[in-house]
């Protein structure tokens, strides 16, 4: 294993991680077999797992996680594969109605331990059908687990704590982080669901992203370091569970928070967390809270106009000068 | 329709399906007057008529096959060993109640015994029931997944891409529709392009299918026991289109008035229940041991009303257990 992977290595190494410890594990799902999905993120798993452990299925995004639903019931622990997040439309009934309903409406009988991953979110030109960041969807089911993860180390850590949760984890992995290296994880890897990660420490702001929002909130902390602010940049990595101690605190130290979101303004996971704030941190604040979300439009085409909509690096600075100025 | 086969089950099994259909009758009818007195709430599904289906088919399963039903599911809860007390405290917001309460009339479950859940989105557990099958394959068990359905389930997507993905990894699965005649209020023949709206689409999928006589538990049995060998010796899923009518309306706000009445009075003569006596009388049962089953049954449905309203309403603190895992509904740190 090379030091330092790419974002789409490490969730296949971070499957394969896991189907080696557990024959339990099993892959279904569009082009994962034998063509190493469209993505390229399932490469060698059909290989070295074969056609028994990864399944390739129709285009039947119901078949595939109600099948996945069906099978985690009855003792195996099923990663499915939505190719692009934007179809998890085609099966929500089993996203927003069965799969996070059946232990709680059943008085805990079943148990439903499965992980649907698919690829999220824009800035790579597919347009509207195919570039949505839709995290904020899951958000709105109670009993979904939802990861987001913005590094290759947490794409394995993640997915061993996804694979191995005996409830259903919805597992964003974000397009335009694909090709993004970093350093990859020693053995055993296990990043805890709902555990922010404080990506760089500072004392003037706090900037909290998730997934693409993560390098992006870098960046413009980077670049605010000229006007001599201090940023301190949390990665949430998952949104349920939401790690709000972890928010709390560091608007604690820094007393202002700029939330930087890649799913639309309306509705998007920024606003819950701003509520907490606002409840429970409120005398901890010196300044309104802010958001920086993606535009309440459908994301268009042009990279002129997905730049429009998409939160960018001159957006937050912009947002953290304000914020100063307040 | 398959012709009616000779039953080659004994006097003796014949007796206890009997029982077990009279239970769940009653236990109907039950329903059906709790919901009047204001004990039961919300609504309910009856399955009055649809009796022969259930317990023909859970006759000719192994105990430890998978069941996914609908929310017109108390039969089927019932056929795979739920009591009248669990199903009538359940639908009476009991602690008792199969699901503590949590899930009501339209989710009954008993997961103890393979009976993994009642539905209310149609067509959603047909996918479900195709995965189960498909881990039980892949673990080797021997076991079949059965997913009952009505038929108006036959016009949504899921059932389609059940049947297909079922058809192409050669799933140990059964297809089982109770094709009662209504999509809800509707006759299901005017909003569907086909004669039989499941067993006509099984060629489609390259599927065997059957039309049986759902009213006769006997020939329920009899095709469940070919489907469920054909499952298990790695040939595949098999529709089965059970003919069958409800006794009441859809559900409670539904008293059925769209049916011709002589179109309910045909099919009230031929009652699932008392098809079946006719099948005990010719296989020698005595009547009064059909009577004795039938007064067991009234017996055990009247014991389970009153332990149902005796029953203490859920604590509570249990709005707030069992969304996780762990027991747990914490969302955030």
């Amino acid at each position: 294993m090379a030091d330092v992977i790419t974002y789409r290595e490490a969730v296949a190494e971070g499957i394969a991680r896991e189907m080696r410890r557990d024959p339990t594990v099993v892959c279904l799902g569009e082009d994962i077999g034998a063509a190493e999905g469209v993505f390229k993120t399932t490469v060698g798993l059909f290989k070295e797992f074969g056609p028994q452990r990864v399944w390739d299925t129709p285009i039947s995004e119901q078949a595939i996680v109600g099948a996945a639903m069906g099978a985690a019931m009855t003792g195996l622990r099923p990663v499915a594969e939505i190719m692009f997040s934007d179809f998890l439309a085609c099966c929500w009934d089993y996203l927003a109605n069965e799969i996070p309903k059946v232990r709680y409406m059943t008085g805990g009988q079943v148990t439903v331990p499965l992980v649907v991953r698919t690829a999220n979110g824009g800035g790579l030109g597919f347009g509207a059908q195919h570039s949505q960041a839709v995290e904020n969807w899951a958000l709105t089911i109670p009993g979904l687990k939802i990861a987001a993860p913005s590094t290759p180390a947490d794409v394995i850590g993640l997915l061993a704590a996804a694979i191995r949760s005996d409830d259903p984890v919805v597992f964003f992995e974000h397009k335009g982080l694909f090709a993004s290296k970093g350093p990859t994880a020693p053995d055993g890897h296990l990043v805890e669901l709902g555990r922010a990660a404080t990506v760089r420490s500072g004392q003037d702001v706090t900037l909290v992203a998730l997934a693409s929002t993560v390098p992006v909130a870098l960046s413009a902390a980077e670049r605010l370091t000229a006007d001599g602010i201090d940023a301190e940049v949390l990665d949430l990595r998952c949104l349920i569970p939401l790690d709000m101690a972890a928010v709390l605190a560091s608007v604690g130290r820094t007393s202002r928070l700029v939330l930087v979101e890649e799913n639309p303004y309306q509705g998007g996971w920024g606003a819950t967390v701003a509520a907490v704030v606002a409840d429970e941190g409120f005398e901890l604040l010196d300044a309104p809270i802010r958001r920086v979300a993606a535009a309440c439009v459908p994301l268009p085409f042009a990279d002129a106009l997905e730049q429009q909509v998409m939160p960018t690096v001159a957006k937050v600075t912009d947002a953290v000068r304000s914020l100063l100025a307040y | 329709m398959t012709a009616v086969t000779e039953s080659t089950v004994d006097g003796a099994t014949l007796l206890r399906m009997f029982e077990q259909m009279a239970v769940i009758r009653r236990t109907e009818q039950a329903a059906y007057d709790l919901f009047l007195t204001g004990l039961v709430k919300g609504t309910t599904h009856l399955a009055a008529g649809h009796e022969a289906v259930a317990v023909g088919a859970s006759s000719a399963l192994r105990p430890d096959d998978y069941v996914f039903a609908t929310y017109r599911g108390h039969h089927h809860a019932m056929a795979r060993g739920a009591t009248a007390e669990e199903c009538l405290a359940e639908l009476m917001s009991k602690s008792t109640g199969l699901c503590a309460g949590k899930g009501g009339s339209m989710h009954l479950t008993k997961a103890s015994s393979g009976m993994l859940g009642s539905y209310a989105i149609v067509g959603a557990h047909l996918p479900m029931a195709a995965g189960a099958a498909w881990s039980a394959k892949l673990r080797g068990t021997g076991q079949v997944a059965v997913a009952f359905f009505g038929d108006g389930a036959t016009n949504i997507g899921a059932f389609h891409e059940a049947l297909n993905l079922a058809a192409v990894w050669a799933l140990p699965v059964l297809f089982i529709c109770e094709n009662n005649l209504y999509m809800e209020y509707t006759p299901i023949g005017s909003v569907t392009a086909a004669d039989h709206p499941a067993a006509d689409r099984a060629p489609g999928y390259r599927l065997p299918a059957e039309v049986i006589d759902g009213n006769d538990a006997v020939v329920v049995r009899d095709a469940v026991v070919r489907a469920a060998a054909r499952a298990r010796a790695g040939d595949g899923p098999t529709v089965l289109e059970a003919l069958t009518y409800r006794h009441f309306g859809h559900s409670r706000a539904d008293p059925a008035k769209y049916r011709p009445e002589e179109e309910v009075r045909q099919w009230l003569q031929r009652d699932p229940l008392d098809v079946l006596r006719a099948r005990l009388a010719t296989a020698g049962v005595p009547d009064r041991d059909v009577t004795a089953a039938d007064d067991r049954a009234a017996a055990e449905v009247t014991a389970a009303i009153e332990a149902a309203k005796a029953a203490p309403a859920p604590d509570p603190a249990e709005a707030f257990t069992d969304v996780w895992a762990d027991g747990g509904a914490a969302w955030r740190t």
